[in-house]
This record gives structure tokens, sequence and C-alpha cells, in this order.
């Protein structure tokens, strides 16, 4: 019999009060019992609408069926004959709108934890077994992979896993992409993502890093070294500003330069690693996405005393996840709600010494569907900050379409593809996640990923 | 791992090593630059390529010891590795259709003016090269740039080489004797490339800056590097590191290139400390 209880198995989480002073993980996982028990309240319906709620299409009731068994190594086997990554989606990916969002259980009390139960067992793989691969027969086919995120990495393992030669380029010098730079340590632990990046490379795959494709090489030079086919992963590298007065102070970040430092180069491990970053008493975050949430509560272990969170919104608008929102407010991050900025104010010398702002009501859906903010006539007043991090939105790094003549895009940047295969303009050329989609999430990169894996594949074995 | 295959102390604060990196030394132009890394701990810092070679597969860089990493790299010899050297990154300068050039080096700026004088002289323009530096033992490049110049002009501050002044006295001197210029490069300090195009800019004469300032990934995607030019702002790693010296910003440049000052004393006291450690035990 199920577990009727209409909760989730608590996953145990650092105190917030501790946890705003450090970059440990917030959320510490499921132990075993803990695991067997959530696994339990799974009713194992014939429908599996749960599966259908999956970019990926993992086997959600049969691997929890194995974790209420006792059998974690089987139910590790069985997520990664579609995942690649379950100890990142596990973390990251935003279940509640997605695979949890179609779960029975969930139509009275909280759904089946699946996330947690990814994690989970992703984990105690790690923790418990040596990475064992099944050799694959070589097919001699070269396939180049652009970019190390989510995407490429998910469309890396799958072509391996058929016998393909796949390098992957990254322009970075490690491998991860947005999960190295983008994501925080206390939300996604880096030595696990190399992990993960690791049991991707045991597949065979080779990455060579500091490989800024469309600079070094172009597409028809990787063609001329022999690739018969090649994937574009290459993310949503370009930050947005807003366009107001004093963006360029000292003092206000684009998000990804922010969280770069401090992720990917450890500048809150400074001084001991070279990288610096400047944080001060008030910081404020432009943005309600989940960018936005990880800039704040960086800026908050950094030691800000005031971070706010402007967003010109209202909460229920916001992109970020609920879960991450909940956290930012338990770590004491300032929401300022239908709040939009209007200028940054400077000192003599150049540094930002406040940001003026206006308030917002909500108008008519736009074309989003969200309704529209108005700014409230009379209502600038200023925030008294000296640092601004601008968390509106990335678009697609534009350095291959500009080097790649025939390579059809959007207006914004986006790559445009064909929906179900990821298929681009060029013959032989794919590409998916946020090159396509401009900023979105992990899961939906990977779900590219593995889309366009497939249609190489057919591509390539319909080439002979 | 990039392996350094030749090291040269070229004045008491300037080296040159030349990095194995056949990659980018096939695509490399005048005007791009490369990102490396040291170590682990290291940061990313962007360096503009001085010289490249494609037989050999080197690339050649050339810095001056102003911070931690800098210092660091300067300690590394022939045979050691870099961790990371990204490349050639950057829109490369245009050069083509020129008949008569000024190329104008400040300081270390020298090294970055080398290959433009060098590729515009071998486009067949007429290229007169000026340079300024603090005083003779800083001078950089004196052979291979009379190589690559019609005519060669070497400032100090201090007169000890014989010629006292600025780079602008040089170039105001040229063009006042009626030397006609349709391009004019100046690359060196930020307030060296402002006095240069003011000087240009009633006659009409492009002039073309090198940007360097802050970023960490050189690819457009960090956006650290914003450099406003014409009112709009603009990446030095994409859309530069040249541009039009007479739409540049230099006071807001030189604003921002205060950014890190406080803490890259800290940097260098903490590399102090433990580099005094390290002697005592």
């Amino acid at each position: 019999m199920p577990d009727m209880s209409l909760k989730k198995v608590r996953m145990p989480e650092q105190d917030p009060e501790i946890r705003s002073g450090n970059f440990k993980e917030v959320a510490l996982g499921y132990d075993d019992e803990m695991a067997v028990s959530e696994a339990n309240r799974c009713l194992h319906c014939k429908t599996r609408p749960c599966v259908a709620g999956c970019p990926v299409n993992v086997q959600i009731p049969e691997f929890i069926k194995l974790v209420s068994q006792g059998d974690f190594e089987g139910a590790y086997a069985k997520i990664r004959e579609t995942n690649s990554l379950p100890a990142i989606c596990g973390r990251v990916c935003p279940q509640e709108s997605q695979c949890e969002q179609l779960c029975v259980r969930g139509k009275k009390g909280e759904p089946v934890g699946i996330g947690r139960l990814e994690r989970f067992v992703a984990d105690w793989y790690m923790a418990n077994r040596e990475n064992v691969v099944n050799a694959v027969e070589r097919n001699g086919k070269k396939v180049a992979v652009i970019g190390s995120g989510p995407a490429g990495l998910t469309c890396a393992g799958d072509l391996a896993k058929k016998g393909y030669e796949v390098t992957i380029f990254e322009a970075f010098h490690v491998p991860g992409g947005v999960l190295m730079y983008g994501i925080p340590e206390f939300r996604l632990p880096k030595a696990l993502v190399q992990k993960e990046i690791e049991s991707v490379r045991s597949l065979g795959v080779k990455i060579m890093t500091n490989m800024v494709i469309g600079k070094v090489l172009s597409l028809a030079e990787l063609e001329e070294e022999g690739y018969q086919a090649i994937f574009i992963g290459s993310g949503a590298g370009l930050p947005s500003f807003m366009g107001i007065p004093g963006e360029n102070l000292n003092g206000v970040y684009s998000a990804n330069e922010f969280l770069t430092r401090i992720n990917l180069m450890k500048a809150y491990k400074f001084p001991e690693y070279d990288t610096p970053v400047r944080v001060t008493e008030s910081v404020a975050v432009i943005g309600g996405g989940n960018v936005a949430m990880d800039a704040a509560r960086c800026a908050r272990r950094l030691g800000a005393k005031n971070v706010y969170i402007v967003y010109r919104r209202s909460e229920a608008e916001m992109p970020a996840r609920l879960e991450e929102v909940h956290h930012a407010r338990e770590e004491g991050i300032i929401f300022k709600l239908l709040t939009n900025p209007t200028r940054i104010i400077g000192t003599d010398d150049g540094w930002v010494k406040g940001m003026e702002c206006i308030e917002m009501e909500l108008g008519e859906p736009d074309a989003s569907g969200r309704r529209r903010p108005v700014a409230k006539k009379g209502s600038e007043h200023m925030l008294d900050v000296q640092t601004v991090v601008v968390a509106i939105g990335q678009s697609p790094n534009p350095l291959i379409k500009s080097t790649t003549p025939g390579l059809e895009t959007h207006k914004w940047g986006g790559i445009i593809v064909e929906e179900e295969t990821g298929s681009t303009s060029l013959d032989g050329v794919y590409a998916g996640g946020d090159a396509v989609t401009g900023a979105a999430t992990v899961i939906l990169a990977m779900g590219a990923g593995k889309k366009a894996a497939k249609a190489i594949d057919e591509y390539l074995s319909n080439e002979e | 791992m990039f392996r350094i295959a030749r090291k040269e102390v070229l004045n008491p604060a300037v080296k040159l090593l030349e990095v194995e990196a056949p990659y980018v030394a096939r695509k490399a132009e005048p005007g791009q630059f490369i990102m490396l890394r040291i170590n682990e701990e290291g940061e990313r810092i962007p360096l503009t390529i001085a010289d490249y070679n494609t037989d050999t597969g080197t690339v050649t860089i050339i810095f001056q010891e102003v911070g931690k990493t800098t210092r660091i790299l300067g300690t590394l010899e022939e045979g050691d590795h870099l961790l990371d050297f990204a490349g050639p990154l950057g829109t490369a300068s245009h050069l083509d259709g020129v008949k008569r050039a000024a190329v104008i080096g400040g300081g270390l700026g020298t090294a970055i003016a080398y290959p433009q004088a060098k590729k515009l002289y071998s486009l067949g323009a007429e290229v007169d090269v000026i340079t300024g530096f603090r005083n003779s033992s800083f001078i950089l490049l004196e052979e291979e740039l009379k190589k690559v110049s019609s005519r060669l002009f070497i400032t100090t501050d201090d007169g000890s080489n014989g010629n006292k002044g600025f780079v602008t006295d040089v170039l105001k001197k040229l063009m006042d004797e009626g030397n006609k210029y349709d391009l004019v490069i100046a690359i060196g300090p930020l307030i060296m490339m402002k006095m240069v195009s003011l000087m240009t800019k009633p006659y009409g004469i492009r002039t073309i800056v090198s940007m360097n300032p802050v970023m960490i990934d050189g690819t457009g995607m960090c956006g650290g590097c914003r450099v406003t030019v014409g009112g709009q702002t603009k990446f030095a790693c994409v859309d530069g590191p040249d541009f039009d010296g007479h739409e540049v910003d230099f006071d807001e440049a030189m604003r921002r290139q205060a950014m890190y000052k406080s803490q890259e004393r800290r940097s260098e006291e903490a590399h102090d400390c433990r580099m005094g450690g390290a002697l005592n035990a």
C-alpha cells in the first residue's frame, strides 16, 4: 500500500541564518530512509502523467519503484537510460512546472518529490559506486559539439552512446557552461558538476577547452577537419542592459559578470583566488528570474546587509522558481515589487551611490500574457545602494552567427531550427538550448540536445 | 597546457613570451587579443597579440608587470606551461587601402602597435612610427620597428635618449610640417590615446585607438568591458578592442579602470605574504 501522507518527506536544509554566510549547498538531500519513505508515496499510475512532463523522458515510476525496494543502483541505471546528468537535474529542474505538476498525488496534497528522489539516487551512486561504462563499438563518424553546457553535454553523451566520435569545443577554461559560471555553488556544487561531466567523458566524449568557435575555428573549418555533423549549444551569453542613465558607472554589473566572477572564477574565495568582485553594504538586483535570485543570494553571502530585488511586475508574474523566491526571502532578501529603475546615480568620480526607481501598477495583459506594468506618475524615489546587478535577461551570443554565412537567426539572435530535430538552415548543422530559445532552463536545453542527437544519428545513418 | 617556447626580457618591467598555441597562431590578426590563465587560482587576463607565426604555431605576448598575475607571468621561463590560452579574440584591425599612416605607441602600447605597423608596412603603406617611454632603459622593440617603418621617432619623458618630449609633440610637428596621414593608430595609456585623438580630430584624420578594459571572458558574455563610443555602449572584447578615437568616452574609460584598484592591492599583498612565508620556510 502506498503511503498516503499529503506532504513530501521534508528535505533537510541549512539554517537560513547560517547559510546566508556561506556558499555551501542549501538543500542537504534525503538519506536512505527518507528516500524509501518518499518513494512509497508514488501510486505507480498506469497513465504515468509525470513522464510526459519530463523533457528527457525519465522513466519516473520505474525508478521510484526501484528506490522503494531499496535498489538504488538499479534506480540510477534506470534514470541514466535517458538522462546523462541526474545529479544536476535533481537540483535545478523546475519540477513544480514539469513532472511534479502532473503527478496525481498533487491533486490532493503535495506531489511525489520526484526531483528530490532523482537527486538522492544520483548522489547515492556517486558516493557508493564507481562509474561503470559499457564499451560501445565506435562507428568512426565524427561529430562536433559547440558548448559544454547542458545542451551540448546531453547531445554529446547520447551520440557517444551510439558509437559516434564526439568532440566538444568549450570557450571557457572548464566545461559545464552555465552550470559552472551561472548557477551558484550553494545551489549546484561545482565538484558535482565536474563529476557528472566526467561520466560523460567516460562515454568516450573528448572535450577541448579554450576553443572559441567562430574565432579560432569556423564551422566550415570544423567540416574541413572531418566533422560530419555539428551541434551548436553555445547558450545565451549576451547580457542585456536596461539602457538607463548611469549603467556604465563603477559598481554596475551584468548578472553574467557578477555570477561568473563569483562562481566560475571563485571570487567568493578572494584573495585565495585572484579574481575580485566588489560587493557593498547595499545591493540592488534588477529582475525577477532565477538569475536575479542567484545574484541576490550571492551578494548576501558576500556580506551585503541590504539586498533588494527590484522587479517591475508583481510576485505572481515573477519567472523565478517558487523555491528560489522562498529561499531568498528566508535569507533576508528584500523584495521591491512593482518597482522599476529609472536611472543610476553616481559620485563625482564615477561610483554608484543610488538608484532612482518609480512605482508601477499592472495594466492590460501584453503579448506575453502577463499584465503590463505601467509607471505611476510622481512616484519616483531613491534607493540607497552602491552596487547594481542587472539581471533582466540574456540573448544568444552572436559570435557563431556573425562568422557563419547562411546560418539563419531571429532578429533577437536565436538560431532558427526545426523544433523536432533542431536542424538549422545549414545542412548537417543542428542547434539547441538557450542559443535557440534565449535564456530558459537546464532541462529544456537537455531535451533539445537529446532531440538533436537523435536527428544527427538519423542524418548520418541515412548518408551512407 | 600551452608551452612557453621563448622568453625575452625587453626592459626592466616588460617581458616577452612566445607561446605554443597553434590554433590561435593560425587565425591571429593584428588588433586581436588572447585571454590567459596561469594556474588554478588565477584570474583570466586579456593580452594583445604582439606577433604570431603560423610556421612555428606560436603566439607572442608582451606584458608589463603591473599586478599579481603579470608578476607571476614574469617569473615563468622557457619550457614552463600556461594553463589556459584562448583566442584570437576581438575584431581584427581594418588596415586595407591605407597609403600613409602614423602608428603611435606609448610605453607597453608599443608592443601592441608593432603588429599594426608591420601589417601596414607589408601592405605597402608609408608608415611613420612614433613611440614614447619613461627613459631610455624602457625603450621597446627599436630594431623590430625600424624594419617595419618608413621613419621611427623615439621620445623619452626625461630626454635620456636625447629626444625629450611626448609622442604628441612629434605627431604635432610632423603634421605641422605638412605630412598628410590618412590613418593614425594610437595605442598606450588612456590619457595618451585621448590626447592624440584630440589632436587629430580638427584635421579629420581617421584615428584608431585600442582599448584594454577589465574583462572576464573576452567573448561578449560579461559586459564588464563596456566602453561608450559615439554615445553608445560597446563591448571592447567583441566590438573592439579597436575603436574610433574621436568617438570614445575616455574620461569614463579612465574611471572604469579604477574599479578594482583596492582589491588589486589586497591580492598583491596576500601574494607577497605567501611568497614571504615560502622564503622563510
